[in-house]
């Protein structure tokens, strides 16, 4: 088992940089994942990692060893690639054993933890056939059975589920995460689904263009975004963000709406900020949960629905900006019906309008 | 007035079939009732003299023709074995270089230029005893002070050809192995790595098996190619000396055209057939085998 540490590390491709000097702790046994959307260079940094992808700047530690200049089968880790990146011409078993082959284990001693390693996957049956004649799902699980059976210090995993039908992900979401629980070895997770990300990590790290953006527990990154592109990225629908100036102590929407500045915020009058509130917290009035002492009051016109059973998420606009509100104890709405929204300002966030950063309360 | 109506898939077939007929059936029959005759080019009417499967017999009885053939099974065996290995080796470093790849490639590809009559003169005279090359080269540098009869001596003419041959026909492999490079997925390559594999490992595990399709795609062309062999032999010894490097198609041409005996080198001609179709279905058999290994494919 191992802790891994990022420091400064730089990746360029000729003069293009791809990843800026970032900055990570990953403790020992710790679950970390990376998400941000595509291009923003988690793969990158994973395989700087695994050894796959030269280290342009800084420093990789692996169990407080400096592996930047070591091969990745001297780096004690095992990688889940995107897809799968199985032997074909191997049979599963072979497949499984092929790593503990290589460093000239034993066969008793391999068939030992091919078999155990398919059995905690439900590979056994599978065993003797071909990644070709396997499901993209049996598939995903041999590539997992292929990286547990050597005991690694670190699993990587490269976005393990993104060929898996909805269902499918849930359930070895669920998989992976009691493997996590067995096995106790540090995991390092990319992905770009947030849902995956809060539901596996013990830590989140949001990355964007190259940079980390925000680095903590699903709960932290959930509740304390420190800017708009983690509130956004972070949670489903993505977070309503308006403009807003402050007047007379209270938020001003450019069409004149107005409403009390959230708790604990204390703006400078003509100070230009973006209010953020999650879908979460905007519902209307006698379709709303229980809630805090600070309340404001908008009425919008409901412009689109979406009923997703136990809630309807319904679409309006409010000073030009779409926001997306959540009714609770649905009721039909018919488009273009005017409601009360109350929103709750407990829940509520101040950006800088300019930099985006997160207002201190 | 009423009109021959062929169907229309007949008609359509038809110039084809003509062409065919012409060009390749006629021949064949024609080559195959010749097998089963006496025929002589001298005496054109010893055609209709027919001997049955004499000359078949002859052939198979004949200590001449299989010391040619069991030659042309050696030239095979070691040429095609010794062309795999080098081209192995010329293809993986050609995709190892990162700048001027092209013109490497290119360049891999000259032997191929050449017509084989010329590569033939070109090695005949590499090999001279007194003016050739490679005995300049070896008295020059000291290395001997005789001169060696390369293209004369039994066993060093054989050596010889096989150089000749391989000269001209390595870049068949390297090209093919470097197309089977190109082709390799990145994904297991990179597995292999993470699962610890040294470089060696990785290309005896991975690689190799990625690359056996092409190496019997290229087997099978090559075996076609050295079965009929005939030119480089032709030029450089003629079959000689004393027959010492006489393959099966020097002796079939040498008994058809100039001792004139068509229906006997006919003869052996359909024999020696089963030996190339003998290679390409086995080594077709093998890359039909590698590619179902590799999951490709039924
Ligand atoms: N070989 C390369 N040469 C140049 N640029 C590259 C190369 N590989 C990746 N990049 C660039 O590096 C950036 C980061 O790529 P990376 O694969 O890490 O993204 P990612 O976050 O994994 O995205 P995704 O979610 O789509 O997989 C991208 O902008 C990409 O264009
Ligand atoms: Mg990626």
């Amino acid at each position: 088992m191992a802790n891994v540490t990022l420091r400064n590390v730089v990746k360029k491709y000729g003069v293009l940089e791809v990843v800026h000097s970032i900055n990570l702790e990953i403790a020992d046994s710790e679950f970390v994942v990376l998400v941000g959307p595509s291009g923003c260079g988690k793969s990158t940094t994973l395989r700087m990692v695994a050894g796959l992808e030269a280290i342009s700047g800084g420093e990789v530690q692996i169990g407080g060893r400096v592996v930047n200049d070591l091969p990745p089968r001297e780096r004690n880790i095992s990688m889940v690639f995107q897809n799968y990146a199985l032997y074909p011409h191997m049979t599963v078993r072979e497949n499984l054993g092929f790593s503990l082959k290589v460093a000239k284990q034993a066969q008793p001693v391999i068939d030992d933890a091919v078999d155990k390693a398919a059995e905690i996957l439900s590979l056994t049956p599978l065993l003797d056939r071909k990644p070709g004649a396997l499901s993209g799902g049996q598939r995903q699980r041999v590539a997992m059975g292929r990286a547990i059976v050597r005991h690694p210090e670190v699993f990587l995993f490269d976005e393990p589920l993104s060929n898996l039908d909805a269902k499918l992900r849930t359930q070895m979401r669920v998989e992976i995460k009691k493997l996590h629980q067995k096995l106790k070895s540090t995991i390092i997770y990319v992905t770009h689904d947030q849902v995956e990300a809060m539901t596996l990590a013990d830590r989140i790290v949001i990355m964007r263009d190259g940079h980390i953006e925000q680095v903590g527990t699903p709960l932290e990154v959930f509740e304390n975004p420190l800017n708009t592109f983690v509130a956004t990225f972070i949670g489903s629908p993505p977070m309503n963000l308006l403009d807003a100036v402050v007047k007379d102590g209270k938020l001003a929407f450019s069409d004149g709406t107005l409403i009390a500045m959230p708790p604990g915020y204390s703006q400078a009058e003509g100070q230009a900020v973006t209010f953020g509130v999650r879908a979460d917290n905007i519902m209307p009035v006698g379709h709303a949960l229980p809630h805090g002492e600070h309340m404001a009051e908008v009425e919008m016109e409901v412009n689109l629905t979406e009923p997703l059973g136990t809630e309807t998420l319904l679409f309006s606009v409010l000073a030009g900006k779409e926001v997306q509100a959540k009714m609770f104890n649905p009721r039909p709405v018919q488009t273009g019906e005017r409601m009360t929204f109350q929103i709750m300002l407990d829940k509520c966030h101040l950006f800088d309008a300019e930099t985006g950063a997160a207002l201190k309360r | 007035m009423k009109r021959l109506k062929l169907p229309p898939w007949l008609v359509l077939l038809l110039p084809a079939i003509i062409i065919l007929s012409a060009v390749v059936l006629i021949p064949l029959v024609f080559s195959l009732y010749s097998s089963f005759t006496s025929y002589r080019l001298t005496r054109p009417d010893s055609i209709f003299n027919w001997v049955g499967l004499f000359n078949y017999e002859k052939a198979v009885t004949d200590v001449k023709f299989w010391a040619a053939f069991g030659r042309t099974v050696l030239l095979l065996a070691v040429a095609l074995n010794l062309e795999m290995l080098l081209g192995l080796g010329l293809a993986l470093m050609v995709s190892k270089v990162t700048s001027g790849q092209r013109l490497l490639r290119t360049m891999m590809m000259f032997p191929m230029m050449f017509s084989p009559i010329l590569v033939g003169f070109q090695f005949k005279f590499i090999f001279n005893d007194n003016v050739g090359l490679v005995n300049n080269a070896l008295q020059s540098l000291g290395i001997t002070d005789q001169a060696i009869p390369w293209l004369v001596d039994g066993n060093l003419a054989m050596f010889s050809i096989i150089f000749a041959e391989v000269w001209t026909a390595t870049s068949v492999f390297g090209i093919l192995i470097l197309a089977g490079l190109y082709a390799i997925p990145r994904d297991p390559l990179e597995a292999a790595k993470v699962d610890g594999c040294t470089s060696l490992q990785s290309f005896r595990y991975v690689t190799l098996p990625f690359l056996m399709p092409f190496i019997y795609i290229a087997m099978a062309i090559r075996s076609l190619d050295v079965a009929r062999a005939y030119d480089i032999v032709q030029i450089m010894t003629n079959g000689g000396p004393a027959r010492r490097t006489e393959l099966l198609w020097t002796l079939i041409g040498r008994t058809g055209y100039v001792d004139a005996r068509m229906g006997y080198a006919n003869a052996m001609g359909y024999i020696s057939i089963f030996l190339a179709i003998f290679f390409t279905v086995y080594f077709f058999k093998k890359l039909t085998q590698s590619r179902r290994e590799l999951g490709m494919g039924a």
